[in-house]
């Protein structure tokens, strides 16, 4: 089992619903966030090409926050979703400053705290927060190890991208494009 | 062409709009770890090769510095944790991936040896207090005690020193995800430095004119090493990918260009060698001068790395 989620740039309108659905899921303190929007323009005007993304921890398979911790508090769990374990968590940093898409931040409460995939609702059998609230069904979160989950097919179906390859993270989070 | 990048809803403390999460308290402590890391292993190699009464400055007078130097450090980075009575979880594991966790490791090895050094030379130290005494007696015993294991604890920092030194950098260089830091030359740079600066500490404290011409000569050649590898790093990322070029722009034309150079390059090592070189061929130069800079520049080397690293990272 490899959860992973895709993300349609095509259809994304930079709403910050999944945003707003994540901090209120989790708690999140005000003025911080686990998943934000970037929004990119290519270009010169006329011709000009926009990008919407929604972003968040990528999970990636060589995290490079697991490798620096130096307590373990950051790990991979079953299903190879990246989390913090808060009463390991020394705060330090090091996973902050060694993460290339700084989707980390320190918590008003001292540990670090970050895009958990909403293993608490994933364990329900429910889409993550972000997921669920989605407008346009922009997200797809699901196993990319079974062949015929909705993930995999879009996967197989449409042009892709992930963040920061050449970072050689392996990051879990692709991007429909 | 990318025109704009917006990222919306989001201003992290600390990391938008750029990384600045690790401030003085790191960068003091990677310069007073190194530091006394340098003096630590100069003491242990003096003791080793049976030198102690010609270099007196390097075994009795500059090891004050290490345990003061690291209880400093330690309450620096204790300072800098946010779930600080949760700091005992780092040692309940080993981790061998993380170089924190080497540092952890190490400095709970170095620290009560650094003590335990200075503490041996407490008799020499204050020759003229009441040891044969009452309570004091005792303390004359241990100190006694010690005394007989200082060879045990010279062979037991020459390899942890070096460790502690290169860990240092290491801490740095394996986050790939900033760029400036990540270039393996940093930990044997860090290392480098931290032995010069240790030498410096040690001419200040010298009162010998032999031992302090000897440090010189030992400084001058880790001046030049460190010069070298300076070169080799920032080549290294010149011959680079576009994340490592836009990192040695910083030092070489961008914000922290003026601070390299003037305070680390020139002050902090090209003018203290120039004044060892005239100090070995016989001028008359306060040797304390070129060392005060070099210790000076070695710190505000590691402000500017801590700084500058935490600026760069993956563009996408």
């Amino acid at each position: 089992m490899r959860y992973a989620m895709a993300i349609d740039t095509l259809k994304c309108v930079g709403c910050s619903d999944c945003v707003v659905a994540c901090q209120t899921e989790n708690n999140v303190p005000i003025g911080y966030c686990r998943d934000w929007i970037t929004e990119t323009v290519d270009g010169t005007y006329p011709q000009l090409e926009i990008e919407l993304r929604s972003e968040r921890c990528n999970h990636c398979e060589t995290a490079p926050c697991v490798r620096c911790c130096p307590t373990g508090a950051s790990q991979i769990v079953d299903g190879g979703i990246v989390i913090v374990e808060h009463d390991e968590c020394i705060g330090c940093g090091a996973c902050i400053e060694s993460c290339p898409y700084e989707a980390r931040y320190t918590h008003p409460e001292g540990y670090v705290d970050k895009c958990t995939f909403c293993l608490h609702r994933v364990k329900e059998g429910l889409q993550p927060a972000c997921v669920a609230a989605c407008p346009t069904k922009c997200m797809y979160f699901g196993d990319i190890d079974d062949p015929n989950s909705e993930i995999s097919h879009m996967l197989k179906t449409r042009k892709q991208k992930t963040l920061a390859p050449e970072a050689g993270t392996n990051p879990h989070i692709f991007y429909l494009i | 062409m990318k025109e704009e990048l917006i990222i919306s809803g989001r201003n992290l403390p600390h990391i938008d709009p750029h990384l600045s999460l690790w401030h003085w308290p790191i960068s003091l402590y990677l310069f007073l770890g190194g530091l006394a890391a340098g003096i630590l292993f100069f003491a242990a190699l003096v003791t080793l090769f049976r030198k102690e009464e010609k270099y007196l400055g390097a075994v009795k007078y500059a090891t004050i510095i290490p345990p003061i130097a690291l209880s400093v450090g330690l309450l620096a980075l204790l300072y800098d944790l946010t779930h600080l009575w949760y700091a005992w979880r780092l040692y309940m594991v080993i981790r061998i991936e993380s170089p924190m966790s080497w540092g952890a490791w190490t400095l709970l090895l170095v620290t009560p040896i650094s003590f335990l050094w200075m503490i041996s030379y407490f008799k020499e130290y204050f020759p003229n207090w009441k040891w044969q005494q009452g309570v004091w007696n005792y303390a004359s015993i241990a100190i006694d005690f010690i005394n007989k294991y200082k060879r045990v604890m010279a062979w037991i920092l020459v390899p942890s020193t070096i460790i502690l030194g290169i860990y240092t950098g290491i801490l740095l260089s394996a986050f790939n995800a900033r760029p400036l830091w990540n270039n393996s030359i940093l930990g044997p740079l860090f290392l480098t430095s931290g032995l010069s600066t240790g030498a410096a500490a040690i001419i200040v404290l010298s009162k010998s004119h032999d031992e302090r011409r000897m440090f010189s000569m030992i400084d001058l050649v880790l001046i030049g090493i460190e010069l070298f590898l300076i070169t080799h790093m920032l080549m290294g990322m010149l011959a680079g990918s576009q994340v490592q070029l836009e990192a040695s722009e910083l030092l070489l034309g961008g914000e922290f260009t003026v601070a390299f150079w003037v305070f680390v390059i020139i002050l902090g090592l090209a003018f203290p060698a120039v004044l060892e070189i005239f100090e070995l061929i016989g001028y008359k130069v306060p040797a304390v001068i070129p060392a005060l800079l070099v210790l000076l520049g070695g710190m505000i080397f590691r402000f500017i790395m801590v700084d500058a690293g935490q600026i760069t990272r993956y563009l996408y």
